[in-house]
C-alpha cells in the first residue's frame, strides 16, 4: 500500500498538501486512462469520474489514517481512495473485471472497497453510507477504541434529498460521533440542477438543524480545501462531534462517461466553479513554494508509470469463471441446491 | 411456573449480552422503557452501554447495525413493528444482504421483527414480511413458533455470520407458554414435525403452526383424519427434505401462512413440492393464506382475513375429498 501504513497521526502542513496533490494527480491520470479504456470498449458497465472534485476528495482522504479511521467514498472519490491508501490495482481490477482482488468480478467500477481495512464498498443507493459509517464509529466506542478515530463519507447535492442522508446524519448527531460528511455540491445530480433538488439558500445551513458543525469551502480552491476539510477532520478527531462540509464546485465531466453533460450551460462552465482544481493546485504549490516545478513533473511521471502498470496487470489477469463460482450469498454454508 | 414466548426473547437477549461482549441492542424505546412489547425489560439496567434507544429512523438503525457488524460487533436491531422495517428495506436487502457476496466480508446483524396480526392492530401494525426478505439472496429468515425456538433461534441467529431477519409473532408473545426455554436443539434450517399424521400434511410456520394443530385436532375428533403438521421454523433456508418426506407419507399438501397470498412462502413450498415430488402427490397441492387486502382493523374483519382453524379445516376437507 502507501506510506499510510506507518502513519499514526493526521498529516498537517506541507506534508498534508503534498499528499493531497499527489493523490489528485494519481486519480486524474488513472481516471483519464479509465475513460480511454471505456471509449475503446474495454470496460463494460459505467465509468464515473471525479474530474473537478479531486481537491475536495483528496483533502479528505489525506486527512484520514488507514487502520484507524473509516472511509466510505462515493463515485467521485478516486482521489480520496488513493490518498487513503487504496492501491491502483483495486481500481483497475474492479473496472476491468479481474477475478482477483477484493471484488472478483462480483461487483465492479466504483462499487468496490476493502471493508477490513476500513474502506467501505459503496452501494448505489445514495446517502446509505452515512449511517453505516456512524455504526462503525459506534462500534469503536463500544469497543473502547474510538479515541482519536474519525469516520468520513462523501455525498453529492442529490443525496442530501434522501431520507437515508437525513436519518444517518441525525443519528450521528444524537450519538455525537466523530463523523465527517462532505457534500460535494457539484450543481447537478446527473442532469438535475440544484434548483430542482432543494430550496434552501445554502445546504450548509442545514448543519444547524442537525446540531452539527457546518463548514463551507470553494471546492476548486486547493489550499482552501486543505484548510477547511483538514481542520474539520481535526475537530472531529478531537471530539467535536459530526462535521458537515459543503464544497461548491462543478463536475468537469458527465455523470458517467456515457454522458456528455450537455445540459450544463456554458455560462456555468465558464463561471467561477468551472476552473480545474488541479490547475489551481499547481499554481498555489508553486506560488507558496510548497513544491517545485520539478517535483510536480516527477509526481506526474511516476503516476503515469504506476497507472499504466496497474492497468496492464489487471488486463492480463483471469476473468471470473461462472463454472467455478459457488453461487452462494451466505457465508454460513446455508445454501441449498437451486430448484 | 411457566415462561412465555416474549420471556424467551428477552431471556435470549440477556444471555447474549452476558456471554458475548460483541452483542448490543438498538431500537426505539428499548432502553429504560424496555421496548413497546417489553422484550428488553430491565436489560438497560444490566447493560446500560449496550442497550441503546434509537431515533425513529429505521433506515439509519439498520445502516448503523451494518457498520457496527463490519467492526466486529453483533448488533440486534428491534424494529418496533415488522411493518416499519419497510423503511429499512434498502439497508437490509441492498447493503447487508449483498455484502458477503460482493466483498467476502459477512455482516452478522440480527433484525427482530415483531410480526403478524393481533386483534385491532390494523394495516400498519400486523404485517408478515418474511417472504419479502426471503426473496433476496444473502438473508436468513427465521420464524419461530414455540417458546423454546424463540429462545434458541434468537441465540443461533446472533451467532450466525449472515444477516438474519427474526420474525417473532406478536400473537404468541404472552399467549404461548412453556415449562422452560429448553427445546430439542434443532438448528436453523431444519423443520420439525409438530404433529404426526398420515392423511395430509400441513406445512406452515410461526403462529399458524398452532392454528394448524387446532384444525388437525378438530378433524381427528370429527372424522378420524390424521393430519401431519410441519413447522418450517426457518423459511430461508427452507427444509424441503422434511417437507417432501412428510408429503411422501401422506400424499397430500396444504401450505399454510398468515402472509398475503401473492407469491410468498406457501407458493414457494407448493412450487418445490410439485417440482421435486410431483409423483408423491395424490391430490392437487393447496395453499391457504390471508386475504388479498391490507390487514383490517376490526376484530371481526381481522379474524376472517387470516386463516383460522375453521378455514384450515375447510381447506383440509377439500384436500381430503380428492
Amino acid at each position: 500500500m502507501t506510506d499510510h501504513d506507518t502513519q499514526n497521526s493526521q498529516r498537517t502542513g506541507a506534508e498534508y498538501v503534498r499528499a493531497m496533490y499527489r493523490a489528485m494527480i494519481q486519480a486524474r491520470l488513472l481516471e483519464n486512462k479509465l475513460s480511454s479504456l471505456y471509449k475503446a470498449g474495454k470496460i463494460v458497465g459505467g465509468v464515473y469520474l471525479g474530474k473537478g472534485q479531486e481537491a475536495v476528495s483528496a483533502a479528505l482522504g489525506s486527512a484520514l489514517i488507514q487502520g484507524r479511521d473509516i472511509f466510505a467514498p462515493l463515485i467521485r472519490d478516486q482521489a480520496g481512495r488513493t490518498a487513503f491508501g487504496e492501491p491502483f490495482i483495486d481500481c483497475a481490477r474492479a473496472y476491468l473485471g479481474s477475478a482477483l482482488g477484493p471484488m472478483r468480478g462480483r461487483d465492479g467500477n466504483i462499487h468496490r472497497g476493502r471493508p477490513r481495512d476500513g474502506m467501505l464498498a459503496m452501494i448505489s443507493h445514495l446517502g446509505s453510507a452515512v449511517a453505516v459509517v456512524a455504526g462503525s464509529l459506534l462500534a469503536k466506542r463500544l469497543q473502547g477504541n474510538l479515541l482519536g478515530a474519525v469516520g468520513a463519507t462523501c455525498v453529492g447535492d442529490g443525496a442530501t434529498s434522501t431520507g437515508a442522508f437525513h436519518e444517518g446524519l441525525n443519528l450521528a448527531a444524537v450519538e455525537k460521533l466523530p463523523l465527517v460528511v462532505i457534500v460535494a455540491n457539484n450543481q447537478f445530480a446527473y442532469s438535475t440542477p440544484t434548483t430542482r433538488q432543494f430550496a434552501c439558500a445554502d445546504l450548509v445551513d442545514r448543519a444547524k438543524g442537525y446540531g452539527v458543525t457546518g463548514h463551507s469551502v470553494d471546492g476548486t480552491d486547493f489550499l482552501a480545501c486543505a484548510g477547511v476539510i483538514g481542520h474539520a477532520v481535526e475537530i472531529a478527531r478531537a471530539g467535536g462531534g459530526p462535521q458537515l462540509i459543503v464544497a461548491r464546485l462543478l463536475r468537469l465531466s458527465g455523470h458517467g462517461e456515457h454522458d456528455d453533460g450537455s445540459y450544463v450551460p456554458d455560462a456555468v462552465k465558464a463561471g467561477v466553479y468551472g476552473r480545474d482544481c488541479i490547475d489551481v493546485a499547481e499554481q498555489q504549490l508553486l506560488e507558496f513554494q510548497i513544491m517545485s516545478a520539478e517535483e510536480i513533473a516527477e509526481i506526474r511521471e511516476t503516476a503515469t508509470v504506476e497507472v499504466q502498470a496497474a492497468v496492464a496487470q489487471a488486463q492480463q489477469e483471469p476473468v471470473p469463471d461462472p463454472y467455478q463460482e459457488d453461487w452462494c450469498a451466505f457465508s454460513s454454508k446455508l445454501c441449498q441446491p437451486e430448484t | 411456573m411457566s415462561v412465555t414466548y416474549i420471556d424467551a426473547i428477552r431471556e435470549a437477549q440477556e444471555t447474549l449480552l452476558r456471554e458475548d461482549p460483541r452483542v448490543f441492542l438498538y431500537g426505539q424505546d428499548i432502553a429504560a422503557f424496555g421496548g413497546a412489547f417489553k422484550a428488553t425489560k430491565g436489560l438497560a439496567e444490566l447493560y446500560p452501554d449496550r442497550v441503546l434507544d434509537a431515533p425513529i429512523s429505521e433506515d439509519a438503525m439498520a445502516g448503523m447495525a451494518i457498520g457496527a457488524a463490519l467492526q466486529g460487533m453483533r448488533p440486534i436491531i428491534e424494529m418496533q413493528f415488522a411493518d416499519f422495517s419497510s423503511i429499512a428495506f434498502n439497508q437490509i436487502v441492498n447493503h447487508a444482504a449483498t455484502h458477503f457476496y460482493r466483498t467476502g466480508m459477512p455482516v452478522p446483524i440480527t433484525v427482530r421483527l415483531p410480526s403478524g396480526g393481533t386483534a385491532g392492530s390494523g394495516p400498519f401494525h400486523s404485517q408478515s414480511m418474511e417472504a419479502i426478505y426471503a426473496h433476496y439472496p444473502g438473508v436468513v429468515v427465521v420464524t419461530p413458533a414455540t417458546v423454546a425456538d424463540a429462545y434458541s433461534m434468537l441465540i443461533d441467529s446472533v451467532k450466525l455470520d449472515d444477516p438474519v431477519i427474526f420474525c417473532e409473532h406478536k400473537f404468541l408473545y404472552r399467549w404461548l407458554k412453556a415449562k422452560s426455554f429448553q427445546g430439542d436443539g434443532l438448528p436453523i434450517g431444519k423443520a420439525r414435525i409438530t404433529r404426526t399424521g398420515r392423511h395430509a400434511t400441513v406445512v406452515t410456520y410461526s403462529a399458524m403452526v398452532h392454528e394448524a394443530v387446532r384444525a388437525a385436532e378438530r378433524l381427528q375428533k370429527e372424522s378420524g383424519w390424521e393430519i401431519e403438521v410441519v413447522d418450517l421454523r426457518s423459511v430461508k433456508p427452507l427444509d424441503i427434505d422434511t417437507v417432501l418426506a412428510s408429503v411422501a407419507r401422506t400424499g397430500r399438501l396444504l401450505a399454510l401462512g398468515e402472509a398475503f397470498p401473492w407469491g410468498g412462502v406457501t407458493a414457494e413450498v407448493v412450487s418445490r413440492v410439485v417440482a421435486d415430488g410431483f409423483h408423491l402427490l395424490e391430490a392437487p397441492p393447496m395453499r391457504l393464506n390471508s386475504r388479498d387486502t391490507p390487514v383490517p382493523y376490526h376484530p371481526k374483519l381481522w379474524a376472517a382475513h387470516r386463516p383460522t382453524p375453521e378455514s384450515i379445516c375447510d381447506s383440509l376437507r377439500k384436500l381430503l375429498s380428492y
